[in-house]
Formats: C-alpha cells, sequence, structure tokens
C-alpha cells in the first residue's frame, strides 16, 4: 500500500527535475503507440530527434516553430501567476495576426512596418483578453470558460473576414492579401527561415522574468494570484493587476501572431495557428509558470513538433503522435505537480 | 476508576529529526474528561493525528478497551469509536446537516437511507441534548453550530470517545458555555473525552484530569485541575514560570484616532450604526462584545476595507477621505487582521514577501517599480531576529510558520514603521501562553512611546489586562465604554448582552 503525505517543502531541484520527469514518462507512454504503428520505437524517436535537432538547419526549424510557442507559453505562465485562467491565447494570437497584417499591408518604410505590426499585434491581443479580465471583474464571468469561447469567436471572425471583405482578390482563395515585402521580417541566417521574430520572442522570455521576479508589478502580480485576500488588505488594487495582467498576457499571445505574420506566412490564412495558443498551456505548465523555463519547454514542443512530421515520412507512425505526446506531456506535468504537495510514503508493509 | 477506554502506551513519532512525540502514555476512561495541554509545537495534535490513525507512531501500542489495535487510517480510528472533531471543520457547506451526517455511510442497496439517518439524528438528541434541523444546509449554520454538527458527526458514527482540537477558538464566550453543558452531558453518558486547549480557565473549569505536554513528553499531569492554579500549569506548560508583563500607569495625550458618527452598509455580518471612539495617544482602548456584534465591520472600516456609508474618520488630526489601505497606512495607521492565514500572509511565498507586502511600493523595498531585493532580505532578517521569529530563514514559506511566528511577524511588519495608530483584531488568537504574553508586552511598549491602540478581542481577561478604557459593541453600536478601574468581566458581560446601557460617548 501506497500513500500521499503531505510535504512541508518542496526541494529546489524539483523544479528542474519534475518537467524532466514528465517528459520522459510522456516518451515511454507514447512509444506503446509508435509499437502499435508497427515501427521500432528507438528508431522512431530516433529521427525524430535528428530531424528537429540533428544539424544546424533543423535546430533553425526547431526554434522558428517555437518562437509562436515562447510568446504564448509566456502569456499563459504569467496570466496563471496572478491566477487569472487566460486560456485565451489562441483567439489573442489570431487577433495578433490579423492586427499586424492589415498594418503591414499599408506601404511604409520597412522598419517602420515592423515596429508598428508588433505594437497592432500587441494591442490586439491585448484587448481581446481584457474582455475575459472585464467579465470577471464586473459581472464575476468565469474566466476559463470565457477566454476559451472567445477563441472561437475570434476563429470565426476570421474566417468570415478571408472569405469575404479581406479575400484576397490576386489569389482568389481564402487568404488575406500579403504583408509589403519591406515589412517581412528579416532572416538571421542566409538559407533559413530564423527570422527576427524567434530573436525577440528569446529575448521576451527573461524581460518577463525580470517583470514577474523584480519588479512592483510583478510582485503584485504574484500576491495577487497567491492571496487575493491579503494582497487587498495590503493595499494592492486588485482588479487593477488582473486587468494589468491581461493585458500584459494578451499583448504576448498577439506578439505571437504579429511574428507568424511577418516571419512566417506573411499573410493570414485560417491555419495561421496550428494550435500555438492552447500549446502555450502546456509549454507554461511545463515551465511551472516560470518565464524562463518557457524556453526549454517550448523548444522541446517545438522539437516534437517538426520532428513528427519526418518520422512520419520514415516510419509511417502518422504525425498525429505529436499531438497525442503534447496532451500526454500537459497530463504527465499534472500529475509530477502533485510531488511538490505530497511525497508518497509506503504504509502497511510492516504492520 | 473502571478499565480505560483508550490507553496510548509509550508513544513515539518523530518527523526527521525532530521528535514530535517520546513515550507519552495517555488513558482516558469512560466517562472522563481529560484536559491535553501544552504550548504550540509541544506535540499534542501530533499525538491526536496519530490516535485518530493520520500518523503511524515509530513505536506504541494502542489499546482500547484493553485491545491493542493498528489504527491506520481514519476508518480504523471510527471503527474502534474513536471520533475527532479538527479545529477546522470538515463539511460540505452546500449539503444539508443530514446529508453531511450521511458521508460517508454506506446507504440501502444504492440509496441514501435518509428515515434511518433522521432516526439515528432523534436519537442523539434524545441522548445527548444535540440537535440541529436536518434540512438547514451547513453554509447556514453558525460556526457552533457547525462545531455541534461535527460532534454528532461523531457521535453519530458510534463514537464512544471524542477528541476535541481548541474547539473553543473559533467561539463567543456564550457558545463556550454551551459546549461545555454538552461535553459534561457526554461525559455523564459514559463518554471519554480528550479536549485540547491553550486557555487554562476553560481546563479547569471543564476537566477531571490533564496531562501536559512539552517538547513531546509528558511534562506532567494534573489529577485535580479544578483546585490547581493556572500559574503552576503554566509552569508545567512553559518549563518556567510566567510573570504578567507590568504595565505602567497610563498618560494619555491627544486624540490620534475619531470616529464620528459612523455607519456602514452592505458587509457580510452586523453593520456598524452611528459609532463614535476616539483613542488617544498612549492609551489601549479595548472593544469587547459577542462576535458577530460589528466588531468586523469595524476593524474593516478603521484598517481601509470598507468605506463607510455616513460619518467622518480622522487619524492624527487628519480627516480619512479614501478608506483605502495605503492611505491610512500614510497617515501612520498599523494593522494586524482577524485571520492571520487568509488576510494577513501569503502562505505559498516567501515570508519576506508577506512582511512586506503592505508597503512594497515605498522607497523602502522598491524604486521606480523596481524591487529591491537586498532591501527586502535585509528588512526581514533584521525583523525575524528582533522578534524572535522561529523559520529557517525569510525565504521560507510563509505557510511553514507557527501560528505565533506569523503572529509575531505580523505585528514586527507593522509596528518596524512606527504606527501612531494600530487596530488589532484577535491578537493572541490560538497562541500559546509564551507567545501571547510576548505580544502583550509589545502592545505595552508601544503605549508607552505614545500609539494608540485599539484591541478587539473576545477574551475579556484579556482586555481587562490590556485596557485603559473597554467599549462594549452590541448589534452594531457602541453600547457603552468603561475605564479599566471600573470595568470587571460581569459587568462588561452584561452590557455584551444588551442589557445596562451607559449612555456615555466612547
Amino acid at each position: 500500500m501506497f500513500r500521499l503525505e503531505a510535504r512541508s517543502s518542496t526541494p529546489a531541484w524539483f523544479n528542474l527535475a519534475l518537467p524532466l520527469i514528465a517528459i520522459v514518462a510522456t516518451l515511454i507512454l507514447c512509444s506503446g503507440l509508435i509499437a502499435v504503428a508497427g515501427a521500432n520505437i528507438v528508431e522512431a524517436y530516433g529521427v525524430m530527434l535528428s530531424a528537429s535537432l540533428g544539424d544546424s538547419y533543423a535546430i533553425t526549424e526547431t526554434l522558428v516553430r517555437a518562437a509562436p510557442m515562447i510568446f504564448t507559453g509566456l502569456a499563459v505562465a504569467i496570466a496563471f501567476r496572478a491566477k487569472f485562467w487566460n486560456i485565451g491565447a489562441e483567439g489573442q494570437l489570431l487577433a495578433g495576426a490579423v492586427a499586424s497584417c492589415f498594418v503591414g499591408a499599408i506601404p511604409m518604410p520597412g522598419y517602420l512596418a515592423m515596429l508598428l505590426m508588433a505594437v497592432a499585434g500587441a494591442a490586439a491581443g491585448a484587448l481581446v483578453a481584457l474582455v475575459p479580465a472585464t467579465l470577471r471583474i464586473k459581472f464575476k464571468v468565469d474566466d476559463v470558460v470565457s477566454s476559451l469561447l472567445l477563441n472561437s469567436v475570434i476563429y470565426y471572425a476570421l474566417m468570415a473576414l478571408i472569405e469575404g471583405p479581406w479575400k484576397d482578390s490576386f489569389s482568389g482563395y481564402p487568404i488575406s492579401p500579403p504583408i509589403e515585402d519591406s515589412a517581412n521580417f528579416p532572416v538571421l541566417i542566409e538559407g533559413t527561415r530564423l527570422h527576427l521574430g524567434v530573436i525577440v520572442a528569446l529575448i521576451a522570455a527573461p524581460l518577463c522574468w525580470f517583470l514577474i521576479a523584480r519588479t512592483t508589478l510583478g510582485f503584485r502580480i504574484r500576491v495577487t494570484g497567491e492571496n487575493p485576500e491579503a494582497a487587498r488588505y495590503g493595499g494592492i488594487n486588485v482588479q487593477r493587476v488582473l486587468i494589468s495582467t491581461a493585458l500584459l498576457s494578451g499583448a504576448l499571445a498577439g506578439l505571437a501572431g504579429a511574428g507568424e505574420v511577418g516571419g512566417v506566412h506573411f499573410q493570414v490564412m485560417s491555419d495561421i495557428s496550428p494550435g500555438y495558443g492552447y500549446s502555450g498551456i502546456v509549454v507554461a505548465m511545463l515551465a511551472r509558470l516560470n518565464p524562463l523555463g518557457v524556453v526549454p519547454a517550448a523548444v522541446f514542443l517545438a522539437a516534437v513538433m517538426t520532428g513528427a512530421e519526418a518520422m512520419s515520412r520514415a516510419t509511417g507512425v502518422p504525425a498525429f503522435l505529436s499531438d497525442v505526446i503534447q496532451g500526454t506531456a500537459l497530463l504527465a506535468m499534472l500529475v509530477a505537480l502533485l510531488f511538490t504537495a505530497y511525497r508518497v510514503r509506503r504504509v502497511g508493509a510492516s504492520a | 476508576m473502571s478499565a480505560p477506554l483508550i490507553e496510548m502506551r509509550g508513544i513515539t513519532k518523530s518527523f526527521g529529526a525532530v521528535k514530535a512525540n517520546e513515550a507519552v502514555d495517555l488513558s482516558v476512561a469512560p466517562g472522563e474528561i481529560l484536559g491535553l495541554l501544552g504550548e504550540n509545537g509541544a506535540g499534542k495534535t501530533t499525538l491526536m493525528n496519530v490516535l485518530f490513525g493520520a500518523y503511524a507512531p515509530d513505536a506504541g501500542d494502542i489499546l482500547v478497551e484493553g485491545k491493542p489495535v493498528a489504527i491506520r487510517n481514519s476508518a480504523d480510528a471510527l471503527a474502534a469509536g474513536i471520533g475527532m472533531v479538527h479545529q477546522h471543520f470538515h463539511l460540505a457547506p452546500r449539503l444539508t446537516v443530514l446529508e453531511n451526517l450521511l458521508i460517508g455511510i454506506p446507504g440501502k442497496s444504492g440509496r441514501i437511507d435518509r428515515a434511518g439517518g433522521l432516526a439515528r439524528l432523534a436519537e442523539i438528541g434524545r441522548q445527548h441534548g444535540l440537535s440541529l434541523d436536518p434540512n438547514l444546509p451547513v453554509s447556514a449554520l453558525s460556526v457552533g453550530e457547525q462545531q455541534r454538527l461535527e460532534i454528532m458527526k461523531a457521535l453519530f458514527r458510534g463514537a464512544k470517545l471524542l477528541i476535541l482540537d481548541e474547539p473553543t477558538a473559533v467561539l463567543a464566550p456564550s457558545e463556550v458555555d454551551g459546549l461545555f453543558a454538552a461535553l459534561r452531558s457526554m461525559a455523564g453518558q459514559g463518554l471519554g473525552i480528550i479536549f485540547i486547549s491553550h486557555k487554562l480557565n476553560e481546563v479547569r473549569a471543564l476537566t477531571h484530569r490533564c496531562v501536559v505536554l512539552r517538547h513531546g513528553k509528558v511534562a506532567g499531569r494534573v489529577d485535580d485541575p479544578a483546585n490547581t492554579t493556572s500559574a503552576a500549569m503554566a509552569e508545567l506548560m512553559c518549563g518556567h514560570e510566567i510573570v504578567p508583563p507590568t504595565k505602567a500607569a497610563s498618560a494619555p495625550g491627544a486624540s490620534v484616532l475619531t470616529l464620528d458618527r459612523i455607519s456602514t452598509a452592505g458587509h457580510a455580518g452586523t453593520p456598524l450604526r452611528d459609532v463614535s471612539l476616539f483613542v488617544r495617544s498612549g492609551e489601549i482602548l479595548g472593544i469587547a462584545g459577542v462576535s458577530g456584534n460589528g466588531q468586523r465591520a469595524l476593524a474593516d472600516v478603521i484598517s481601509g476595507m470598507l468605506p463607510p456609508r455616513a460619518g467622518t474618520m480622522t487619524i492624527t488630526g487628519k480627516t480619512v477621505t479614501q478608506f483605502a489601505p495605503r492611505e491610512l497606512q500614510a497617515l501612520g495607521l498599523g494593522r494586524i487582521p482577524e485571520d492571520r492565514m487568509t488576510t494577513g500572509l501569503v502562505t505559498n511565498l516567501p515570508l519576506a514577501d508577506s512582511m512586506v507586502l503592505p508597503r512594497i511600493g515605498t522607497k523602502a523595498f522598491s524604486r521606480k517599480g523596481l524591487l529591491n531585493p537586498a532591501a527586502i532580505r535585509a528588512f526581514a532578517e533584521e525583523q525575524i531576529k528582533a522578534y524572535d521569529i522561529r523559520c529557517p530563514g525569510p525565504m521560507v514559506r510563509a505557510g511553514a510558520l507557527s501560528g505565533g511566528n506569523l503572529q509575531k511577524a505580523l505585528l514586527a511588519r507593522e509596528l518596524a514603521f512606527d504606527p501612531k495608530v494600530l487596530i488589532v483584531s484577535q491578537p493572541t488568537r490560538g497562541l500559546d501562553i509564551g507567545a501571547a504574553r510576548f505580544i502583550h508586552e509589545k502592545f505595552l511598549a508601544m503605549r508607552a512611546k505614545g500609539c494608540g491602540i485599539i484591541v478587539i478581542g473576545e477574551d475579556l481577561e484579556e482586555l481587562l489586562m490590556l485596557s485603559d478604557r473597554i467599549a462594549v459593541m452590541y448589534e452594531g453600536r457602541i453600547a457603552g465604554t468603561l475605564s479599566g478601574a471600573e470595568a470587571t468581566v460581569a459587568k462588561l458581560g452584561l452590557m455584551m448582552t444588551g442589557a445596562g446601557h451607559t449612555e456615555k460617548a466612547a
């Protein structure tokens, strides 16, 4: 018999060990599916690894995929710190993509265009995140539900736009007109897709860490999330903190959208995000809501996504495995988090 | 005396290097009320958790009616006839009284046995004089009624021994009398009762015998609590004599806080109605009253959590306009909330964070929105040393500290900024004698320094000891004010029930 006993403190190395254990557990669990698909497990994971991190080109591809998930991961991590349950990073990303694409299509000097695209993307994302935050503060509407449902609203509004008034008249497909060439984010390494937005994402993570750990706003976010009652008693305007958090979170998710438009797709289409907003939740949880942990967590998921396609071609295992890995990783991490609060004790063996 | 109902022999339980219990012997006879005394951390709760099956002892035996039993979990304990009423209740607020009683009771062919439950409930009512409306939801019950339900739950499951962990900490004085009457009647029916408490006068009034724990070991046994002095028992608990603090003659100065005809609305609990009071520099004003007579609203108004509907408040001569915590703090108000864990501290964050929380935006701890981690740490370390807060360091989770140390931390965070006025609610609730004495001494030291202090409390003896004047609240009003010299427990008690008004402004 085993049983759980509450822990009085959590050792520091748990922060690093738990995500790693969760990932290993995920890969072991998913190897069963590979076996069922009739492939060699070691070979399948080997192809996955080499195709995502095996050479410098593969690494740049993985980083390009990781960038939007770094932004959405940061968005979710900061929101969850304040216990603002923002499940709406997907919709905020899409809104950011639409706004930045709209700005990027206006002729103007390239650097100004890129800057304004980022600003527009962030503003649009922030505005969308403001909706569930306001509903929660004013009408006590559950933010999980409202932010989640808003994703569908934004997605279908985007579809309506590109199927209708915003349809690219040149190609006739349901895609938006492309942004100006001068507004395309510069590529950092010739022959790859590694664009400026990736660097911005990598810089955003330590900035977010600094904000949470070293600023009074970060302090207020942490305290409000852990105990709003004590925060209010301590003179913190809890509602204002929630609004600030929502704006910040939405802006980060919006930047993910701006990065995809400016650096990868140069226009908006219906599948501009393969669920990067939802992946952000997995990333944030794997990172234990620490902005610095968001980068490796996002890179891991990106590697799984890039690697899964190559694995599928080489071994015949369906590429959907990457979605399974993502979902399993989230569940494994949630289970692993149990061990931060409890320890497993063997009982009754001797009695 | 008949064979013991429960006997614990040589119980030892360690957590890492700490021996929480060491070779503890204890027994309860049918019909006996045993007091279990000890300071915070003396091992009382650990011992009872061993008895109730939450922890497995490292060594020692538990005998029920002379037969050794293995108690591995609460189900084993219940089967052995042991029931426990925890300090924090374990009730489902949205379910009714009857439904709560039936939780965990097997039904009849998959259906809840309501009729059987009602019959059993009536039986308990007849036997022990305990009753509640079975169809009321728990959320509609008062704290005292919820406690009664917890006791009924234990009896419902056939408990022969009832463990009560500091049952009076949450009760108003009038409810305590009711509880004691019920416990005496249950003991009269042959039930054994273990009563855990800090409050020596309660232990002396209620129990037949006492076991005193110190540092996990039995420090002494008291066979005749009613005729043993509190001082003697306190000495057993602490291991040294307890000297009451000396209080200097009062020399009040000008008023530092004045409430003028304050009324409130839209607040959970009793609103304030036309409350006027003042406290002068170098003076302690006690606020007595049965809980729920507006004390909560009074504390919330003064500490800036609840803007009043009418009336004015002045602090050190300045009229308060915003009624926000930050404004009041800036005017020189220090505040210690009634509930340390939910209102005072952030249990999941480092202790240092809680200690700087109300002043995080000030120059002491941040500049232009950037925190000064070194200053925050240094402040916390300094206060930990100055107030002898027992903890591994400023970065430890606040929730890991004991109640007494948390209260010291809250005191430190306010007193470090030399408040002109201090408002505190239930300052020593749940604290042991040593910690309570420390807090009292700090209040008296602040009084000597010219601080005006308002102490809201239910412990009349504490209020009488500290206060220069005592105002009594009744139904949201000040029912009267007595000077420290003329106030007695009897007079205050009378005023607390609304009788014997003295029409005098506070």
